[in-house]
Parts: structure tokens; C-alpha cells; sequence
């Protein structure tokens, strides 16, 4: 670039600056579309609930829906399950919190509270920790088990052991019926 | 090179009417033919040219390859199968040497991980990293984090059970981040870590969006390589080699041109190279892959046992050896970056290990310390080794395992120059070689 010695600023220095200005704004903004583009299109995103019926799931089953792209186990405990989660003190487990998105982030992770009714445990089937399938009914408490990395949940679906951080959580759902839910 | 100690001399009208105009001949003579090269590489220093001809043969391959494969995870078959899971079928049974081309790709990734990491223990020994080399260490870092992200990539394009889950796991590293931002917007909006892995999904979780995307970046990649390699060898010629001495060159005597002398040796030893890869490739073509990738993927069932390709195992280990989610994730990502640091980290002014006694030592037992976590990375995470009526899980040598690795850089490289004498180092190249420093006349 041609310069010229001088205090003021000049019209070229103007030009120069201005040009600049949109040539960094416009990449920007070119470059927006360009990273966009990866996120879930609208087609994913239309998918965004699922009505299932739960009548044929037969007490200690678990069926497999598919919500979102993703797993959701609806398990009917027994009667034995249930008592073991309900008795399960606060101060056992590492997750602390409900992760039920159908209630106030910080609720605590009592049975109550990561279940809409206590035989029907409902959560999105994916390992908190690099998004394995846990297996059913393995691991210490009977609960889940992920073949992965060794974690190991209650028959709540509560993190009790192994590098998952949290709780499995439970997705946005309400009974439309005695035995049919629906999803998201 | 400079074009002031160019000795090219074009040698008819047509090629002087070219280097006048674009000098090309001239950069190819003085890069590969009369550049002066230390006279005592040894075999160590043909993985250059045979990691070149890796990349070569996978681009290749995986451009003819692409012409057959579809990125779909449309499903086929009345569920079981997919579009892309099928194409690669179709490439094994009915395009024309498709077997060849699949098998030659598929294992021609191992082969480049075998030369890399061959490449990268040298470089190590004989101290290549340090100066005036730290550039061309720092590259070789970066190819090779390009390399894994590659494989990465490419592994999952088969659509599989392994690619599959290979592809939810590693992505999944990223939902680590939602213990430092659990929640981008209000109440129970997900973490930023899940933010991501969602755009790099295109989904909610791995799908047809995803692979869609990894064949496009698998595609991508090794051009960004190549150019990567084209900087590593020019931050090469700058200094020239290092070598097994790990001294300086101090003229004229101690070195040889290019061409024919290491062309011939690298040529030779990539023969041998060929060799072993044509045994994995016709012998062995399943050697290296996992069975479980010749199930369609299922988002449904995670397989009962997850591993990576073997070239990843160690890193796998130390993720695992791990109990909390993100620090294991930032100890897999920090033994990666701790490659960077080499050239700084070793203190030492004495480059090659051959006259570094102790660090010899270490040197040797962090190479079988890669070779461990690689061994407890394909174990089952909850595996025990029975020693002599004791239990001893595997997390345990793991962690130990994992401990050496950073012990090693953090610890051994900066602190044992301090404790450590070093044996006496040749004056010359050439003395060392020919027993006398032959006095050139040419100076």
C-alpha cells in the first residue's frame, strides 16, 4: 500500500477502514448459513412427540420406544423394584437431581420424582456418559447396566456407580390413558 | 532451500525456457535429488517415505471407493440393513475388485498408523523435536490428529454396530461439557456440550445426517493432510535431518545427496513394507477389523463389548481409566496435547538417546507403557486379571499405566538432565561413520 506520512486521517485511511469493516461483518455473516446448516433440520425437528401404548408391557418388562432418534425404555417395575428405589436414601446417590423435564430443574432425585406413576418408569435409554444403550435388569441394583464403561443404575434409572455423571433422564411425557402415554 | 545454493542446471533449451518461468523442475532437483542428506540414517528414517505412500494409496483407493459407496442410513431389508451398509456389500461382492480396493483402504489405514507411530517413537528417541526442529515436530502433531480424525471419520461410513457406536461414543465426548455450562438458556434447556454434539449429529442422536456429513469430511481430510505434508516437508528441508546421532552436520562430508542414496534405501525398505501389508491384506484382511462391524447398525443395542481400532486403544484405556466423565475426557484430549510440548519438554542438549543412558530406560519402558494401555484398552471395562489368588481389576494398571504416560513427559523429560550425565557424542558425522573426518577440498 502506497503511504503517505501525515497525522490526519484520509480518505484513503477511511476507505481503507470501511471496506474492512463490511469485508470482516459479511464473513460473518456469510459464514453463519455454513455453520447452521449442521443443526437438526426442520424435518428432525417436526418429529416431536410420539403416542405409544404401554397395555402389553407385562409387570418386570421393559419395551423400547423410539423418541427423537433416541430410545426411550417405559419399564413396569415390580413391586420389589419400587420398594428398593423408595428406600433408597438421598445421601446414596451421586446425582442429586430428579432430571425430569417435566418438573423444576433442581427437584430433588427421589423416586417420587422420576416417576408419573410408581409402577411406570419412563426415561430417555441412553447412558449418561458417551450415550451407550444400558442392558435391563444387570448391575448391582438390578437396575441398568452400560456396556461400555461399566456404569451402573437403579430401577429408578439413577446413576449408582461409574464415571456417568448424571441420572438418565426422564423426557417430557403424560398419560393420555390408563395405558398410553405420549412423548415429548 | 534457497534458490542462491540451487545446483540445478537445466540442461536444454525447453527446460531452461521452464525454470525461467515456472521453476519447477528446479524445486523437485533440489528437494529430492541433490539435497543434502546426513550420511548414517538408518531404517527409522524411511517411514517418511513410506508414510507418503500410505497417503498416497488411501486416497486412491478412497476416491474409487467413493464412487460405489452411498451415505445413506436409509433402512433396507425390512429394517435390518442400510443403504450405506449395503453399497459396502455390494463393493465386496459385485463391483469389479472391490474386494481388493476395500480391503487395501481398510487396511491401509493400519498400515499408516503402524508407520506413524513407528515414525513418532523415533522422532522421540533420537530428539528430532528440538531445535531448530519444532516446527516440523509441532506438523507432525497436527497430521497425525488429523490422521485420527480421519479414521474416526471413515470407520463409521460401513454403518455397522462398531460404526455406529464408535460414532455415539466419541461424539459424545463433547456432552462432557455440560458439567462446566449445564444449561444454554432457561430451566431445563440442555448443556452446551449437547449443543454441539447435536450439531454435529443433525439430530437428536448419530443418523442419516450424521454419516452424510462424515463422508463429506472423510473425503475432505486427507487433501488437508496432504497440503500438512507439504509444510512438514518443507519445515524439513529448512534445517535438514536429524539422525541417529542427533548431532549437527558440519559440512559437505557429512552428508550424501538425496537421490540415489536414500531413494534406493527408502525404496527398499517400502518393499519390505508392501510385503507385510499385502500378507494383512490378502491373508489377513479381517485381522485388524472387528466382527461386530459386520452387523448393521442398531440405534437399539449397544453391542456387549465396545473397542475402538487398535491404533486407538491406549487413548481408550486412559478415558476409562477414569471415573469422573469430563476429566476423563480432558486426560484423553491432554495426552494429545502433550505431543505438542515435546520439543520444550526435553531439556536435555543431548538429542539422540544413544548417549542418554538413563532416558534410554524410560524411553523403552513408555514404549511398552503404550503397549499396555493398548492391550487393557481391548479388555472389558469391568475385566480382572487373577494374579496368584489376588483380583486385581484392570482399572488399577490402567490408571498406573495412564499415570507413566504424563510422568514420562511432565516429569522424566524436563527433571532427568539434571541427574543424568551423557556419554561422550562423536565430533563429526563422519568420523563416527567412516571413522575419520575426511577433510573436504571443496570448501
Amino acid at each position: 500500500m502506497a503511504t503517505t506520512t501525515t497525522d490526519e486521517p484520509t480518505r484513503r485511511d477511511f476507505i481503507y477502514i470501511a471496506s474492512g469493516s463490511v469485508a470482516a461483518i459479511g464473513a460473518a455473516f456469510a459464514a453463519w448459513p455454513l455453520i447452521d446448516q449442521m443443526n437438526p433440520s426442520s424435518s428432525v425437528l417436526a418429529l416431536s412427540s410420539v403416542d405409544v401404548d404401554i397395555s402389553a408391557i407385562q409387570e418386570g418388562q421393559q419395551a423400547v420406544f423410539m423418541w427423537r432418534s433416541k430410545p426411550v425404555f417405559v419399564r413396569r417395575r415390580t413391586k420389589k423394584e419400587i420398594a428398593e428405589s423408595v428406600d433408597t436414601p438421598l445421601s446414596d446417590l451421586p446425582d442429586k437431581l430428579a432430571r425430569n423435564l417435566n418438573l423444576p430443574e433442581d427437584a430433588p432425585a427421589t423416586d417420587k420424582n422420576r416417576v408419573e406413576k410408581p409402577e411406570w418408569l419412563v426415561i430417555i435409554g441412553i447412558c449418561t456418559h458417551l450415550g451407550c444403550i444400558p442392558l435391563d435388569k444387570l448391575g448391582d441394583w438390578g437396575g441398568y447396566l452400560c456396556p461400555c464403561h461399566g456404569s451402573q443404575y437403579d430401577t429408578a434409572g439413577r446413576i449408582r456407580r461409574g464415571p456417568a455423571p448424571e441420572n438418565m433422564a426422564v423426557p417430557p411425557y403424560a398419560f393420555t390413558g390408563p395405558t398410553k402415554i405420549k412423548i415429548g | 532451500m534457497s534458490a542462491a545454493n540451487s545446483t540445478y542446471k537445466p540442461g536444454n533449451g525447453l527446460t531452461r525456457w521452464l525454470d525461467s518461468r515456472l521453476p519447477i523442475l528446479r524445486l523437485a532437483h533440489d528437494t529430492m535429488t541433490s539435497f543434502p542428506t546426513p550420511r548414517n540414517l538408518n531404517v527409522w528414517y524411511t517411514f517418511g517415505g513410506i508414510l507418503t505412500f500410505c497417503l498416497g494409496v488411501q486416497i486412491v483407493t478412497g476416491i474409487v471407493l467413493a464412487m460405489h459407496y452411498l451415505p445413506s442410513a436409509a433402512l433396507t431389508n425390512g429394517g435390518t440393513s442400510s443403504v450405506a451398509f449395503d453399497s459396502v456389500e455390494n463393493i465386496m461382492r459385485d463391483v469389479n475388485y472391490g474386494w481388493l480396493l476395500r480391503y487395501v483402504h481398510a487396511n491401509g489405514a493400519s498400515m499408516f498408523f503402524l508407520a506413524v507411530y513407528i515414525h513418532m517413537f523415533r522422532g522421540l528417541y533420537y530428539g528430532s523435536s528440538k531445535a531448530p526442529r519444532e516446527i516440523l515436530w509441532i506438523l507432525g502433531v497436527i497430521i497425525y490428529v488429523v490422521m485420527v480424525a480421519t479414521a474416526f471419520l471413515g470407520y463409521v461410513l460401513p454403518w455397522g454396530q462398531m460404526s455406529f457406536w464408535a460414532a455415539t461414543v466419541i461424539t459424545n465426548l463433547f456432552t462432557s461439557l455440560d458439567q462446566i455450562i449445564p444449561h444454554v438458556g432457561q430451566g431445563n434447556a440442555p448443556g452446551v456440550g449437547t449443543v454441539i454434539a447435536q450439531w454435529l449429529w443433525g439430530d437428536f442422536a448419530v443418523g442419516d445426517a450424521t454419516l452424510n456429513r462424515f463422508f463429506s469430511l472423510h473425503y475432505l481430510l486427507p487433501f488437508v493432510i496432504a497440503g500438512l505434508v507439504g509444510l512438514h516437508i518443507w519445515a524439513l528441508h529448512i534445517p535438514g535431518n536429524n539422525n541417529p546421532l542427533g548431532i549437527d552436520v558440519k559440512g559437505p562430508q557429512d552428508t550424501v545427496p538425496f537421490h540415489p542414496y536414500y531413494t534406493v534405501k527408502d525404496a527398499f525398505y517400502l518393499c519390505l513394507f508392501v510385503i507385510l501389508f499385502s500378507i494383512l491384506v490378502f491373508f489377513h484382511p479381517d485381522f485388524v477389523g472387528n466382527p461386530d462391524n459386520y452387523t448393521p447398525a442398531n440405534p437399539l443395542v449397544t453391542p456387549a463389548h465396545i473397542v475402538p481400532e487398535w491404533y486407538l486403544l491406549p487413548f481408550y484405556a486412559m478415558l476409562r481409566s477414569i471415573p469422573q466423565k469430563l476429566v476423563g475426557v480432558l486426560v484423553l484430549f491432554g495426552a494429545l496435547l502433550t505431543l505438542v510440548f515435546v520439543p520444550w519438554l526435553d531439556t536435555s542438549r543431548v538429542r539422540s538417546m544413544r548417549f542418554r543412558p538413563m532416558m534410554k530406560q524410560f524411553f523403552w519402558l513408555f514404549v511398552a507403557d503404550c503397549i499396555l494401555l493398548g492391550y487393557l484398552g481391548s479388555k472389558e471395562p469391568q475385566a480382572v486379571w487373577h494374579l496368584g489368588g489376588f483380583d486385581v481389576p484392570l482399572l488399577w494398571p490402567a490408571r498406573i499405566g495412564t499415570g507413566y504416560y504424563f510422568f514420562f513427559f511432565w516429569i522424566v523429560l524436563p527433571f532427568l538432565p539434571l541427574f543424568e550425565t551423557p556419554l561422550e557424542q562423536p565430533k563429526s558425522i563422519a568420523e563416527a561413520v567412516l571413522g575419520t573426518a575426511k577433510p573436504q577440498a571443496a570448501e
